[in-house]
């Protein structure tokens, strides 16, 4: 099957990742725990961009970025350099954003996604260092506030932008792509993504391929999903009716789920780019092998490592290398039970119990599964009974053995089945008689009797063969 | 050459207001500085490696190490323009 993207559609996505897992800022000492903390606590003289202060590089920002830029199979410059973005907004109280301009610390890289027809490259253009500005907060609505609170303790954030080629082809694409680097980023341990504004999207989008417009405020990846799938309406609503598409920034509303133009005069040589005279330019090429040392094995690599080594299936083992702690859970699990068993368990049936529940894996301990997935597969309890138990663990707390017994989820022994099946077709002969004139729901109602004499500790599937077999005869 | 036009441009990317009789002014000065600094262009820099910055260092790094940032009064002590810890500028679009 070859997706033959009927629209033209062409997305380059630009992220923006907070590195806040770093102790520190990008050039200064404070501290970057501020979440839950007091406006304009977490500031000095530098990040506040008082005169006479000065900026120092962060060792550890710059391993960071080396180790992002690796993962996405970007090559490091041999030498790079901080410039001053210049542009008045009471968010940068310098007056200017320090970022890298001509020569990003990481570029040309690429990753690999689901496509809407199987594996597709998404070309990385370049990944650069920058600062993050400070919050603003509008006093009341955008269009009639009385004034802007700023608050500067995300002032000096290390943020890396990373910037790919136009490749995807659809919404879809674009969403797979994000959730690709947020797992690769969670795999790198260089940031929590939990954490609000980790991750912030601007994207470029067009159509027939004709010119782009820029898609600026998403803040979540299912926003991201939204803003694209409005924005290709929009834009092919207006060729249709004999509009053009000119080069522009829109600002997407996520309550209105709509983008609305941003006016705005400022172009890329208005910033007027220049070198940062207060950093002196960066040499970290050499260093290459040693962050390569440094990195984990990555999603897709892990991937194909369980395949092998688990022998399970593609989907499964794509499921469970998603999330570094889902791997690491199953790893655990998979070594104590059978792993074809625990694969299924985790990646089926106990993901979508946590998904449902909007839970992380953390909500789940690596024994209890072991333990239902043990109880299944000796044929203790039926499978029913071990979704049971999950749910029941998740809900009310407990352990997998206790609510076998407070339950009574201990499979029954074959015979009290056999004796069951008997008396419901002693009992029913109607039903038997329905089902051998041909109506395959009086089945349904003899193996519910089944089901109603064994409490429903019998299997189901079993129970319905066994009635099968017994009205063969 | 510099314009007028130019020097209002320039006023407004730096939210300076210059009024038209000044950006005359502004725009003549500002020439002749242009010109001042243009001589550099007569200098051959062909086959020159690009200086990236006037001391001749690389790499100069700090650990990533937490030190005490201000506390929210020191931070607020040079504006009269706060509310509730945050500072406070006029409405931005």
């Amino acid at each position: 099957m070859v997706y033959e993207n009927p629209d033209g559609v062409r997305i380059g996505l630009e992220v923006h990742v907070q590195l806040n897992k770093l102790n520190t800022k990008l050039f200064c000492g404070c501290s970057t725990k501020y979440h839950n903390s007091e406006p304009n606590t977490h500031v000095c003289p530098v990040c506040l961009g008082l005169p006479g202060s000065l900026p120092v590089i962060n060792e550890r920002a710059v391993e960071f970025a080396m180790k992002i830029g690796l993962a996405l199979n970007c090559s490091i410059v041999e030498q790079t350099q901080f410039h001053r973005k210049n542009y008045y907004y009471p968010d940068l109280p310098k007056g200017f954003q320090t970022t890298q301009y001509d020569y990003p610390i990481a570029g040309q890289g690429k990753i690999m996604i689901e496509g809407e027809d199987g594996e597709r490259v998404i070309r990385i253009t370049r990944a650069h260092m920058e600062e993050d500005p400070g919050r603003l907060q509008h006093m009341g609505s955008i269009d009639r506030s009385k004034g802007t609170l700023i608050n500067y303790n995300r002032s000096g954030m290390t943020l890396i932008e990373i910037v790919s080629e136009p490749d995807m082809r659809s919404p879809k694409e674009a969403r797979r792509y994000l959730d690709k680097l947020r797992s690769i980023l969670d795999y790198l341990d260089v940031f929590d993504g939990d954490l609000e504004g980790a991750m912030r999207v601007d994207a470029n989008v067009s159509v027939f391929n004709g010119e782009r417009v820029e898609v600026k405020n998403i803040s979540s990846f299912k926003g991201a999903e939204r803003a694209l799938l409005y924005e290709i309406m929009r834009q092919k609503n207006h060729i249709r009716r004999g509009g053009t598409i000119t080069l522009e920034t829109r600002h997407f509303d996520e309550a209105r789920g709509v983008t609305l133009s941003m006016r705005t005069k400022e172009e890329e040589h208005d910033y007027r780019y220049f070198p940062e005279p207060d950093l002196v330019p960066l040499r970290v090429a050499d260093r290459v092998p040693e962050v390569l040392k440094t990195l984990p094995e990555l999603p897709d690599a892990k991937k194909e490592r369980f395949m092998k080594e688990y022998g399970i299936a593609d989907m499964h083992a794509r499921a469970l290398t998603t999330e570094i702690k889902l791997a690491n859970f199953y790893e655990e699990v998979a070594a104590k039970v059978d792993p074809k068993a625990a694969a299924v368990w985790i990646a089926d049936i106990l993901k979508g119990e946590l998904n449902y529940r909007d839970l992380a894996i953390d909500a789940f301990t690596v024994d209890d599964i072991v333990d239902i997935v043990e109880l299944v597969t000796s044929n203790r309890i039926t499978e029913q009974s071990g979704v049971e138990i999950i749910r029941t663990v998740l809900d009310h707390g407990g352990k997998p053995q206790d609510i076998v017994n407070e339950k009574g989820l201990l499979k029954v022994e074959d015979d009290i089945v056999a004796k069951a099946v008997g008396e419901a077709i002693a009992e029913n002969p109607e039903a038997v008689a329905d089902y051998l004139a041909g109506k395959e729901k009086s089945l349904n109602f003899i193996v519910g009797k089944v089901m109603q004499k064994t409490k429903g500790r019998a299997d189901a599937r079993e129970a319905r063969e066994k009635v099968l077999e017994e009205l063969k005869e | 050459m510099i314009t007028k036009e130019e020097v209002e441009h320039v006023g407004w990317l730096s939210r300076i207001e210059i009024d038209a009789k000044q950006s005359d002014s502004y725009a003549e000065k500002l020439n002749s500085v242009l010109d001042y600094f243009g001589q550099l262009d007569e200098v051959d820099t062909e086959d020159i490696a690009p200086t990236y910055h006037i001391a001749d260092i690389v790499n100069v790094f700090r650990e990533d190490e937490v030190t005490e940032s201000l506390s929210q009064k020191e931070v607020l002590a040079n504006t009269e323009n706060k509310q509730e810890g945050n500072f406070k500028a006029p409405r931005i679009m």
